[in-house]
């Protein structure tokens, strides 16, 4: 596609040109993530429901596929109403701070070997500066409101998400030294070969605590103390209405997301497929099963994601003080624990890395 | 904490355990009622809207006892009472709160007459805060309304009562 935009815009200079196939890039992603969004409201919606024994949304559209999309349009049509004593700049800044980091964030992932918008040298670094970003945007909202409730959902937000930034930084660190890069095309190349040279299997831990954080990072739950509606109404959103609150939303949506495609890029071998490095499929006529693409990417994003529904639709809430307990005096330990055996792996040279 | 809770905890068997009995719902038969298109049935003794009854010949059969009232824990019911010019003694005011009104259907079963009843009307709504007094006018129209399918329902529920 790249090639067919130079030959068509060849009287352009090359940086120009590159400047456009970026924001081409951008748009694709962006609005692949709106509708992606849009999709997960209606996966999240219809697999509770099948969890609970019911059938989930199914009037509007056919078989409720069209749902989603109604209810943004009422969203999108709902008053937005600013409380009297609010700060104002403040209280309309705030979801677009939470917003714009779980966008930005997708700049780094790499897609397939070849599309990436951003191939930078510290990607991981990158995500790590963006994802503890949007506790600015959670905590500003609940100042700007002027009410207590969301005063007191941001600040337990604050705690939660400063807490598991650590176990998650750390999860991060055991990759790192696996895939010796901070660039995540060059942690998913690490990962080549067959389901067992992932690395699940050498940082089974990492990889359960990674996500466990991801999901108390994307405050969802059974980690959304944030919003628990039965002590504190919405959380830090409650003042929020219409477009608002849609924003919060999507941008809730967008780090689900995010979550899930780093967990299967870092532990999962992103785009590499499930069934590489079998030779007897290698040979036959299904090779192409054993072709990297993004297919498998996405797969194994729509796998993490329905875990997350899954979670949500199983476990009842934490406790304030077990979900602290939880992120400080167990997951911390487990993951500095599991650096320290992976640094004997590594000198020993047992796994599936290499020095070179 | 003993070494089989650290097991099992760091383990994440809760967690696994649960997951399966969701997983486990998720492929059941699933017994949603598309409720507009398909309905559950009713049984006869169900209580829904309240209505006054007639006698065959068209006259009200409410004789302005009061017992109703009385006997209503919501106290929904508020009646005023007048000599007809015929001597028998009638309601001039009948009304019933619907919002007040629980529904337990022992305003039906204090009745001497049979005159008021409970119909197995559930789908009806008011646009007006004012529409929730339902006056006696409202009342014996909904009674004459469903006259057939109450009185029917009152007599296979009659076997067991
Ligand atoms: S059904 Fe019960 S609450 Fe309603 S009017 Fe009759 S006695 Fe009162
Ligand atoms: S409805 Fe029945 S109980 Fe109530 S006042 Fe009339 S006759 Fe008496």
């Amino acid at each position: 596609m790249k090639d067919f935009l130079i030959s068509f815009l060849s009287f352009l200079d090359p940086q120009w040109i590159n400047l456009i196939w970026s924001l081409l890039q951008i748009a694709i992603v962006t609005i692949c993530l709106i509708l992606t969004v849009v999709f997960l409201v209606y996966f999240e919606r219809k697999v509770i429901g099948y969890m609970h024994a019911r059938v989930g949304p199914n009037r509007v559209g056919p078989k409720g596929t069209l749902q989603s999309i109604a209810d943004t349009i009422k969203l999108l049509l709902k008053e937005v109403i600013i409380p009297d004593k609010a700060d104002r700049f403040f209280f309309l800044l705030s979801p677009l701070l939470l917003l714009i980091p779980a966008l930005a964030a997708w700049a780094v992932i790499p897609f397939s070997p070849e599309f990436i918008i951003a191939d930078i040298n510290a990607g991981l670094l990158y995500l790590l500066a963006l994802t503890s970003f949007g506790v600015y945007g959670v905590i500003l909202a609940g100042w700007a409101s002027n009410s207590k409730y969301a005063f007191l959902g941001s600040m337990r937000a604050a705690a939660q998400m400063v807490a598991y930034e650590i176990a998650m930084g750390f999860a991060l660190v055991g990759v790192l030294m696996a895939g010796g890069s901070l660039k995540l095309g060059e942690i998913v190349a690490a990962q080549t070969g067959g389901v067992l040279s992932w690395f699940w299997i050498p940082l089974f831990p990492l990889f359960i605590v990674y996500f466990i954080s991801g999901i108390a990072e994307t405050n969802r739950h059974p980690f959304d103390l944030a919003e628990g509606e039965a002590e504190i109404v919405a959380g830090f959103h409650v003042e929020y209405s219409g477009i608002g609150f849609a924003i919060f939303f999507l941008a809730e949506y967008i780090n689900m997301a995010l979550i899930s495609v780093l967990t299967s890029i870092m532990f999962l071998g992103g785009w590499e497929s499930f069934f590489a490095g079998i030779p007897f499929l290698e040979s036959s006529v299904f090779s192409f099963l054993t072709e990297p693409s993004i297919f498998w990417l996405l797969l194994k994003t729509l796998f993490f994601l329905f875990v997350f529904i899954w979670l949500r639709a199983s476990f009842p809430r934490y406790r304030y003080d077990q979900l602290m307990s939880l992120g400080w005096k167990v997951l911390i330990p487990i993951t500095i624990l599991w650096i320290g055996v992976e640094c004997i792996m590594y000198v020993m040279q047992i796994g599936p890395w290499s020095v070179t | 904490m003993n070494i089989i809770q650290l097991i099992k905890k760091l383990t994440l068997i809760d967690f696994i355990k649960g997951f399966i009995v969701t997983l486990k719902a998720f492929f059941r038969r699933k017994v949603t009622v598309q409720y507009p298109e398909v309905k559950t049935p009713l049984s006869p003794r169900f209580r829904g809207k309240l209505a006054l009854m007639r006698y065959d010949n068209g006259e009200e059969r409410c004789i302005a006892c009061k017992l109703c009232s009385a006997v209503c824990p919501a106290q929904a019911i508020s009646i005023e009472s007048e000599e007809r010019a015929d001597g028998s003694r009638r309601t001039t005011k009948f009304e019933i709160d619907a919002f007040k009104c629980i529904y337990c259907g022992f305003c039906e079963e204090a009745c001497p007459v049979d005159s008021i009843v409970e119909t197995d009307i559930f789908e009806y709504h008011m646009t007006e805060n004012e529409q929730r007094i339902q006056t006696k006018e409202m009342l014996l129209a909904t009674g004459d309304e469903y006259r057939e399918q109450t009185i029917e329902n009152k007599k296979k529920d009659s076997r067991y009562r």
